[in-house]
């Protein structure tokens, strides 16, 4: 800590210089930590998903419906201990531009398989005794600033009704959220019946079913038993657990995680250059400084390490501040594209100061042989 | 009693591809303790060359250099630095401050590389601006001073870790008359009152003539030693 006015002052001898590369290297930082935030943000919400719940949908796709009639069968496979289903239903609210996530279940069998979300005994009950009732996330409600009590009209472009209409009533009896936190409770859910009841097309189908399982081990069976049963049926089924899902989804835009490592290697490698740029400039101007601090007794191993303490520090805090706009902007990025306020991870954090120092060690190792080359006779005549 | 400083057939070489430069020839020399040595010369006679191997700075082709009992000649450059640090205190002729620490900052660098606790650090700080009669400009950076000013702050610093010997590369070879009487005159205190060892290489014979011996350089040889009239 003696040495830190020495060090301190070496990196403030050209102020302008050190802000400058501060702000580059934060910058960096912040790009990393957002960048690679995103891939272990996916990699939180791949984990937060059970893998005790499969999926079943068809293999022509989710929009394609599958029989209601097929229930039975999935819940006659061995290895199924829980099952619900669940009907997408595409609208928005007053304008098309205000999209809803709405879908119409079975509310028993639905939050059976779904644990993990938390609904009062109190809105349940009123569920159940309200045919056109709906239960939203509680951010949704606080988005749309609707209340329990509320009444509000969906216009589905997907569904219509036998009427012909699109409009479709519901009344706001209770609300959910997740119980683990970074997931966003953003849903509207109703009753199945009524849209059954009341909608012109595709009666007695649904888009999935949630099938529960007890041991995450046999799920690979248990998918591949359910499938087989639908193998000749007219919609065949494509059942996976919801890990292996969101994780096939994300493998469909791309390797993410090539394309994001790419981005952060060539960032950090123009980095080394602008930090070693930098150090090279400090050390080369502080020549006869050098050679002075020598001159005292100051051995090489001191003055590499001086530099060394220097390029730690410019490096440390710019990932201090880097990250620490990350941290502040990740959650809200994450908000933005719907996935729910996920925080930056602390393994981002921990990797992001490994980054900063392994770099201002590599960014340190020419200035800091050139400065203990130093001739201190030389550099004291200025050659 | 044994001299401070012993040299026995010094001499130096430089050698640039085929070319060999032979700056110092079998050069001897003996500085007793508290002596105050002026070593005069033209350009090129070898005067900085001589002052850099007393230092510790460089090593010679040949000969041998024994300070106050030591022979640095057979030092490894680890052992001369730390040798360095406990032994010498130079004076360069343009300051060799460092722009951005404090006067008081400058003075305490050699003092970094010791045990000392902070306060002890700042005490001795406090006791060699006090020296220089520098103590109200202790956190003036080196741009805010006079010449002659930055020059007292680096004989603070010569003199912090109270070194033997005191080695002097034209001090006021970069100073108006006035700064060149005060510095000249700081130097003569620290040899007379204070009984530092003081080399110093100069091209002016005013400062010269402050010094109890002079000494002459002339393309690498060794005059005779002459000691001052006053």
């Amino acid at each position: 800590m003696k040495y830190l006015p020495l060090i301190w002052a070496g990196l403030w001898r050209k102020p302008a210089r050190t802000i400058l590369t501060l702000l580059s290297v934060s910058v960096a930082f912040l790009l990393f930590g957002t960048l690679h935030g995103v891939i272990a943000g996916f990699d939180t919400g791949i984990e937060m998903l059970s893998d005790t719940r499969l999926r079943v949908q068809s293999r022509a796709g989710i929009l394609t419906g599958l029989p209601l009639a097929h229930l039975p069968d999935i819940e006659s496979v061995d290895g199924v201990a829980g099952l619900g289903y669940f009907a997408i239903f595409p609208s928005y609210f007053q304008v098309p531009l205000n999209p809803i996530a709405a879908g119409a279940v079975e509310m028993d069998r639905f939050f059976q398989g779904f644990p993990d979300v938390a609904i009062s005994e109190e809105h349940q009950q009123a569920m159940k005794s309200n045919r056109m009732g709906a239960i939203i996330g509680e951010d949704l409600a606080i988005e749309h600033a609707w209340e329990i009590g509320d009444r509000v009209t969906l216009t589905s472009g997907f569904w219509a009704k036998e009427d012909g209409t699109r409009d479709w009533s519901f009344e706001i009896v209770g609300t959910y959220r997740f119980k683990g936190a970074g997931l966003p409770s953003n849903e509207f859910w109703f009753h199945y019946e009524y849209l059954d009841e009341a909608r012109s097309r595709a009666k007695g189908t649904v888009h999935l079913y949630f099938v529960t399982i007890d041991d995450p081990l046999l799920a690979g069976r248990i998918s591949a038993d359910i499938d087989r049963l639908f193998i000749n049926a007219t919609y065949p089924t494509i059942t996976e657990n919801e890990k292996d899902w969101l994780r096939s989804r994300l493998d469909q835009i791309g390797n993410i995680e090539f394309f994001v490592n790419a981005i952060i290697g060539a960032v950090l490698f123009t980095l080394l250059f602008l930090t070693g740029n930098t150090m090279m400039q400090s050390v080369r101007e502080r020549t006869p400084e050098l050679a002075v601090l020598k001159t005292y007794g100051y051995s090489d191993v001191m003055i590499i390490l001086l530099v060394l303490a220097e390029a730690l520090i410019l490096c440390v805090i710019a990932a201090l501040l880097g990250l620490g706009m990350a941290s502040l902007a990740f959650p809200s990025i994450f908000a933005g594209l719907g996935v729910g306020p996920i925080p930056l991870t602390l393994s981002v954090i921990v990797d992001g100061f490994a980054i900063a120092i392994l770099l201002a060690v590599l960014s340190t190792v020419p200035p800091a042989w050139r400065a203990q080359r130093l001739n201190i006779v030389d550099a004291l005549a200025g050659k | 009693m044994a001299p401070l400083l012993s040299i026995t057939g010094l001499s130096k070489i430089y050698t640039r591809g085929k070319e060999r430069l032979e700056v110092l020839k079998d050069v001897n020399l003996s500085v007793e303790e508290g002596e105050f040595l002026a070593l005069m010369g033209p350009s090129g006679s070898g005067k900085t060359t001589l002052l850099n191997l007393i230092g510790g700075l460089d090593k010679p082709t040949a000969g041998r250099i024994e300070v106050g009992g030591e022979v640095i000649t057979t030092l490894s450059q680890r052992q001369l630095t730390k040798w360095r640090a406990r032994h010498v205190g130079f004076i360069f002729q343009f300051y060799n401050l460092l722009p951005v620490l404090s006067a008081a900052r400058n003075v305490e660098v050699p003092l970094y590389l010791t045990n000392l606790s902070g306060a002890e650090r700042r005490r001795r700080v406090a006791v060699a601006l006090e020296l220089v009669d520098l103590s109200d400009r202790a956190s003036h950076k080196p741009a805010e001073l006079s010449g002659g000013q930055q020059q007292r702050v680096a004989i603070a610093r010569a003199l912090v870790s109270d070194p033997n010997l005191l080695v002097c590369d034209e001090p006021t070879g970069d100073l108006d008359q006035d700064s060149t009487d005060s510095i000249l005159d700081l130097l003569h205190s620290l040899n007379h009152d204070h009984g530092k060892t003081i080399i110093m290489v100069t091209h002016d014979p005013r400062a010269a003539e402050r010094a109890t011996m002079q000494i002459h350089l002339n393309k690498g040889l060794l005059g005779h030693k002459l000691e001052a009239i006053s």
